[in-house]
């Protein structure tokens, strides 16, 4: 039981890169945008996130303030990486698979780079703290699991039901969906696609950025080459699997955070398994996911991964 | 619109993308306060006046030239493989396990024996995204990716654990590490490091230019990547053709990985992969997706690849600049086929022009 705990309240903390990195790749593909760049983004974020009270503080304590900076810079960066991307793949219609795949490059390379110059070998920061919800944090188990992160964490999951409201509810989100489904009616509407897939790319990578941040500035705590790991290929599996709806991300994000989590919990867990099968086991399941979901995905943005043409008839 | 017109026009544009390439690459070396002129001589120059410098190159271009010519069939066949850095992983694996079972057999079995396993290992690996593909529709993209993490985990479980060197275990030092091959499975050097394998790989760009394009597999093959549903409607098992793509693809990953055992390292060592897989991707669409372009291709990107390792101890420039080279290069490749397809944008500049001339003439 107090192994399942441990796992537990490792699992919501571990679920937010996931959950914010999804997030924003939801919105990307509702606007039929396929942003496979989302790890390279999330490198750049995680990288600037800590540079800035790593320069800092020198490796020393710095105010939270600076923690903050960080995260509002990844933010940025992330968005213009975001805006590259759609320079390539919607103003120029480059296919979004392979230039996806550049820009993940591009991203890891940069982060790659600079960190080397800029930080040199592994260094830790003293990071964003947990800040426990007075009284909540009290109850027994669902306090440690759920009320006891930084509160990046509790803004994260209440961005969920924030997601669903602007994705439903809001013109804005309205006109993301309309040029994902059917941009030519959308056009025709007086609907500007190219600058509704931008605005959906800037706020994607914004959350990509912030996604990469929270995992060396809350998270982790580091930065090093191996840090996303993945995991920016990962939420976009996961964007498939939540059907581009919030609330279905969340538990989706849940669901691989658990499977992550179980590795740090092997020895507890008594099982004579190597390591190393417990570290590929995220991985697996996102395989064995799409194996079961991908084909039922007809309620799928419809226009997604097809470049718009305005002059161009159909 | 004269043919001159075109011609300077196609120039031009690709001249702009090779200048935006390095000038958003020079803005990170501005950024680490290196000196612009003297990286890109490290990395393109020097690597090509030294004749140790120059076999280190050709090094590298053998498994990248190989997993090209790979990654280009898949891609030729509207798939595209990602996961070559696993496959390549698995065939390494395939070959040491054959190499270190059999170590008395002569070398021209064991030899091909090992090979062929390395070449099954990758296949099969490459075979698992094809399946998922062509059956279920699991985008090859997020698959490959996933099974590139669950490979490298299988592979340095292999290297810990069941392939690890006796003598590593009795040292306790742990290196994780195969032990030293046995001389029978040996694919000779040329001069340093630069070896045989060489030749199978430019033999290799000459069969997948025959199969591709002198054979109905091939055939098939390209039709099913280029238009799958006017293939389907003309008989081809589009799935089918698309599932054997990846499987070949992955299979000249895994063959790749076994030549750079038998003839560079001759024990299976962590990083061997050494983001070759990824490069190819790189290589691939850079050399036209044509095995006469890819040839030339690697070699080019095997310069940039050992030129970087050269820039942190002559510019203090990280290694990692090779990557962000790489993937703005994707970028801008793909960028620019579009605009080079785009006629209508081809028209309206030869209309701007046009007009232009006549304000000058009147």
């Amino acid at each position: 039981m107090d192994i399942l705990i441990n796992i537990l309240s490792m699992t919501v903390p571990f679920s937010v890169a996931l959950l914010l990195a999804s997030l924003g790749e939801m919105f990307n593909q509702r606007s039929g945008v396929f942003n496979l760049g989302c790890e390279g983004i999330m490198a750049v974020g995680a990288f600037i996130g800590m540079l800035v009270p790593f320069s800092v503080g020198q490796g020393g304590a710095v105010a939270g303030g600076w923690n903050w900076l960080g995260l509002l810079l990844a933010c940025v960066a992330g968005a213009l990486l975001g805006l590259l991307f759609g320079l390539v793949v919607v103003t120029f219609r480059a296919p979004q698979g392979i230039a996806g795949i550049g820009l993940q490059m591009f991203g890891v390379g940069v982060a790659g780079t600079l960190f080397r110059h800029f930080v040199g070998g592994t260094q830790s920061i003293p990071g964003m703290s947990t800040t426990p919800i007075p009284l909540l944090s009290k109850i027994p188990v669902i306090g440690r699991i759920f009320f006891s992160h930084s509160i990046i964490v509790y803004l994260a999951f209440l961005f969920v039901p924030l997601a669903w409201y602007i994705l439903f509810k809001t013109p804005w989100g309205l006109r993301v969906r309309a040029v994902g489904t059917h941009p030519r009616a959308a056009d025709s509407m007086g609907i500007n696609v190219n600058r509704t897939r931008y605005e959906a790319l800037a706020v994607g990578g914004a959350l990509a950025g912030l996604a990469g941040a929270y995992l060396s500035v809350c998270q982790v705590k580091m930065f090093s080459d191996e840090l996303i790991a993945g995991r920016g290929f990962i939420a976009v599996a996961l964007v498939y699997f939540g059907h581009w709806n919030p609330v279905k991300i969340m538990l989706g994000a849940l669901l691989f955070s658990f499977a992550q989590t179980i590795q740090y919990n092997v020895q507890g867990l008594g099982m004579n398994v190597p390591y190393e099968f417990f570290v590929m086991l995220p991985y697996v399941v996102v395989v064995v996911v799409l194996a079961f979901t991908s084909r039922n995905q007809k309620t799928g943005p419809a226009a997604l991964g097809k470049p718009f043409n305005r002059e161009m008839r159909t | 619109m004269n043919r001159n017109f075109k011609l300077v026009y196609k120039s031009l544009v690709i001249l702009a993308a090779i200048i935006v390439t390095l000038a958003i690459s020079s803005l990170i070396l501005v950024v680490l306060g290196a000196d612009i002129l003297r990286t890109f001589e490290t990395i393109i120059i020097t690597p090509l006046t030294r004749v140790g410098h120059i076999t280190e190159v050709f090094v590298r271009a053998v498994p990248l030239c190989i997993i090209a010519l790979g990654v280009a069939v898949a891609y030729r066949s509207g798939i595209v493989n990602i996961g070559a850095e696993g496959q390549m992983a698995m065939g390494v694996l395939g070959f040491t396990a054959t190499a270190l079972a059999l170590p008395d057999l002569p070398k021209p079995i064991l030899l091909p024996m090992a090979l062929i396993a390395g070449v099954l290992s990758g296949g099969l690996w490459g075979f698992i995204p094809g399946i998922l593909k062509s059956k279920l529709e699991v985008s090859e993209l997020l698959s490959t990716v996933m099974l590139n993490y669950i490979a490298a985990q299988f592979y340095s479980f292999c290297l810990r654990v069941p392939m690890m060197d006796p003598a590593e275990a009795l040292s306790g030092a742990g290196t994780p590490q195969s032990a030293r091959l046995t001389t029978n499975i040996e694919i000779g050097r040329i001069t340093g490091r630069l070896h045989y394998g060489l030749f199978i790989a430019l033999a290799l760009a000459v069969i997948v230019y025959l199969f591709l394009w002198k054979t109905s597999y091939g055939y098939k093959m390209r039709a099913s990547g280029s238009q799958p549903r006017a293939a389907r409607y003309g008989g081809i098992a589009v799935s089918r053709y698309v599932t054997l793509a990846m499987v070949i693809s992955g299979a000249f990953a895994g063959l790749a990985g076994g030549i750079e055992i038998a003839a560079v390292h001759r024990r299976a060592i962590e990083g061997v992969t050494n983001n070759y897989g990824f490069s190819a991707v790189v290589v691939a669409l850079f050399g036209m997706l044509h095995p006469f372009g890819i040839v030339p291709a690697s070699f080019f990107f095997a310069l940039l690849i050992y030129g970087s390792t050269l820039t942190p101890r002559a510019v203090g420039v990280p290694a990692n600049i090779v990557d962000v080279m790489q993937g703005l290069i994707i970028m801008t490749i793909v960028t620019t086929q579009m605009i080079l397809q785009n006629d209508y944008l081809m028209d309206r500049v030869w209309h701007w022009w046009c007009s232009k001339r006549k304000a000058k003439e009147a």
